[in-house]
């Protein structure tokens, strides 16, 4: 894939709270059209990667340090969240974040709002978004806070498709959510990658999962890219397999699960 | 028993005054999760406002305009000279800046426009009307329309409109609505500003009431049970805990007042606001967090 620099990150270093150091010189780089993974451990930085790029840091106090971030050629350290996201970069954060008192509609519809479209526009993005998630059509009425959590992390990526974007961050969508839940979305994203053409960032712990829909991958360790390739080239390299994608014997997870499961 | 039934009814229209007041709260505290203890600053300032303009000879509705386009450059300067600053401090911190606020506009207010009570006329004439055995104060027949009015259009505001839906998400999730892009400080300053036109009108009544003077920014003090009870985040509770208030005080003033060595008024709603606190700390209406298992 040989594309214009679509989006950019040149060596980025984020700091929280003027002390502690995220990220330690993350490059990487977004082709148009592509689904990256963005594989590690819990405290790697892929969240905070993800809200570098959607300038969501100021709200937690942290902000970039070093290096810049480029998207279609503007650097874009100075605008803020609401300007990228309609420059078409929008996150879904990790946990959902959906607004719980507002109904599934609702939640929908407050995703349209920055492009101020007519009416009758706000209705056929309504349906586009039903048309990829028919079970949020019949919940709509639902307070968001209510549903699944299958339901509440379709409404959060229906949410983000009403800003029309090109580039969706992801952060861990399978977090928390049945196996089949899991691969339906997986699956609509990759609809969403093959015949809309928008391209993903996708923050994932599971390795397995990602790497069989993601191009690219990136796998972060303690603020740094440890390693990078095709979606292929990673799944298939011996450390990356033995670090994050677990042995490949399938009863092994679940026992490494349970281990460090807190509750069991 | 008409005795009674007066009683109440006169609670309840007293207790729709308190409501008013509340609704400042309420709007300020379901966007931002400020409690903003500058409301009754705001609304002795409007009806000050109000007043000096009214003795200047100026007619009626312009000085209601000249009033609200104060106050709402008041609010928004307010979100951005204080509040934002402050954004993701501690709520207590943006507590005691509201707190610190509510002097600076009362002493501000008299320095400009002077400290002596004012008289205030809305053209409302105050004879009772009378239905059946029970009398009733036109005047608070006029504020319980006016509450009424305000409430119908807040309410279809923040169900129907763009902007009042953006604002309930912010309320919701203020990180999430940043993160599809709905700009929180220019919703912030709408925000205020229907504060500042929500004082306006609690300004207006209560100065026709009971004089504008300085003793009008401890309203917010009964506004307090009223949130209590209501819940801090609906615009029906404020009503609601309004009415409740009202209503209780009075009948508590006319049936304990004996007992209890009179004034039982003063400190009968704070008692209700406790045991709501003890038993229902959300209050009646508000938002208690849905939480999923």
């Amino acid at each position: 894939m040989t594309t214009s620099p679509f989006l950019d990150l040149d060596a980025i270093e984020v700091l929280y709270g003027h002390a502690i150091l995220a990220l330690r010189g993350v490059s990487l780089e977004v082709a148009q059209g592509s689904i990256v993974a963005l594989l590690g451990a819990n405290g790697a930085g892929k969240t905070t990667t993800l809200k570098a790029i959607s300038n969501l840091l100021a709200s937690e106090r942290g902000h970039l340090s070093r290096g810049t971030i480029t998207w279609r050629g503007e650097v874009t350290t100075r605008l803020d969240p609401a300007d990228l996201v309609a420059k078409g970069i929008v996150q879904v954060l990790e946990g959902r974040h959906v607004f719980p008192q507002l109904t599934v509609e609702e939640n929908l519809l407050s995703g349209g709002f920055l492009r101020r479209p007519s009416r009758r526009a706000l209705t056929d993005d309504l349906e586009r978004v039903y048309s990829w998630f028919p079970r949020l059509k019949q919940r709509r009425k639902a307070r968001c806070g209510l549903t699944s959590g299958g339901e509440q992390q379709m409404v959060a990526i229906g949410r983000a498709l009403m800003t029309h974007p090109t580039l969706v961050l992801l952060d861990e969508p399978s977090m928390g959510l049945a196996p089949i839940i899991v691969e339906e979305i997986f699956h609509i994203i990759r609809d969403l990658n093959t015949k809309e053409g928008v391209s993903f960032v996708l923050a994932e712990q599971n390795a397995h999962l990602v790497l069989r829909f993601a191009d690219h991958g990136y796998v972060l360790e303690n603020g740094r890219v440890a390693a990078s390739g095709t979606a292929a080239e990673l799944a298939a390299r011996d450390d990356v397999a033995e670090f994050y994608l677990g042995s490949a014997a399938s009863g092994a997870r679940p026992a490494a699960l349970a281990q460090h499961d807190p509750v069991a | 028993m008409s005795f009674f039934i007066e009683t109440l009814v006169g609670g309840l229209l007293a207790g729709v005054m308190y409501s008013l007041v509340a609704i400042g709260f309420v709007l300020v505290f379901k966007a931002s999760g400020v409690f903003n203890f500058a409301q009754g600053s705001m609304v002795l300032c409007a009806a000050l406002t109000f007043v000096t303009l009214r003795d200047k000879e100026i007619p009626f509705w312009l000085a209601a305009v000249i009033t609200l386009a104060i106050m709402v450059a008041i609010a928004i300067l307010i979100e951005r000279v204080v509040l934002r600053p402050l954004v993701n401090r501690p709520q207590i911190t943006l507590f005691m800046a509201t707190l610190g606020l509510s002097f600076v506009i009362e002493g501000l207010a008299q320095i400009a426009m002077g400290a002596s009570v004012h008289e205030l006329d809305l053209g409302i004439i105050d004879t009772p009307v009378k239905f059946g055995d029970v009398q009733v104060s036109q005047f608070d027949l006029v504020a319980a329309g006016t509450a009424a009015v305000l409430v119908a259009a807040l309410s279809i505001f923040f169900s129907r409109t763009r902007t009042g839906i953006a604002l309930r998400a912010i309320a919701d999730d203020p990180q999430a609505a940043l993160s599809i892009g709905i700009r929180l400080q220019s919703l912030w300053q709408i925000v205020w500003g229907v504060a500042g036109f929500v004082s306006l009108v609690a300004g207006l009544l209560w100065g026709a009431r009971q004089g504008v003077q300085f003793a009008l920014t401890l309203v917010v003090l009964k506004a307090l049970p009223v949130l209590i009870i209501g819940g801090f985040t609906s615009i029906a509770g404020a009503i609601v805990g309004g009415l409740i208030v009202g209503a209780s005080d009075s009948l508590a003033e006319i049936y304990l007042g004996n007992l209890l060595g009179g004034s039982v008024s003063t400190w009968f709603s704070y008692v209700l606001a406790v045991a709501f606190l003890l038993v229902r700390p959300a209050g009646l209406f508000g938002e208690a967090p849905i939480e999923r298992i």
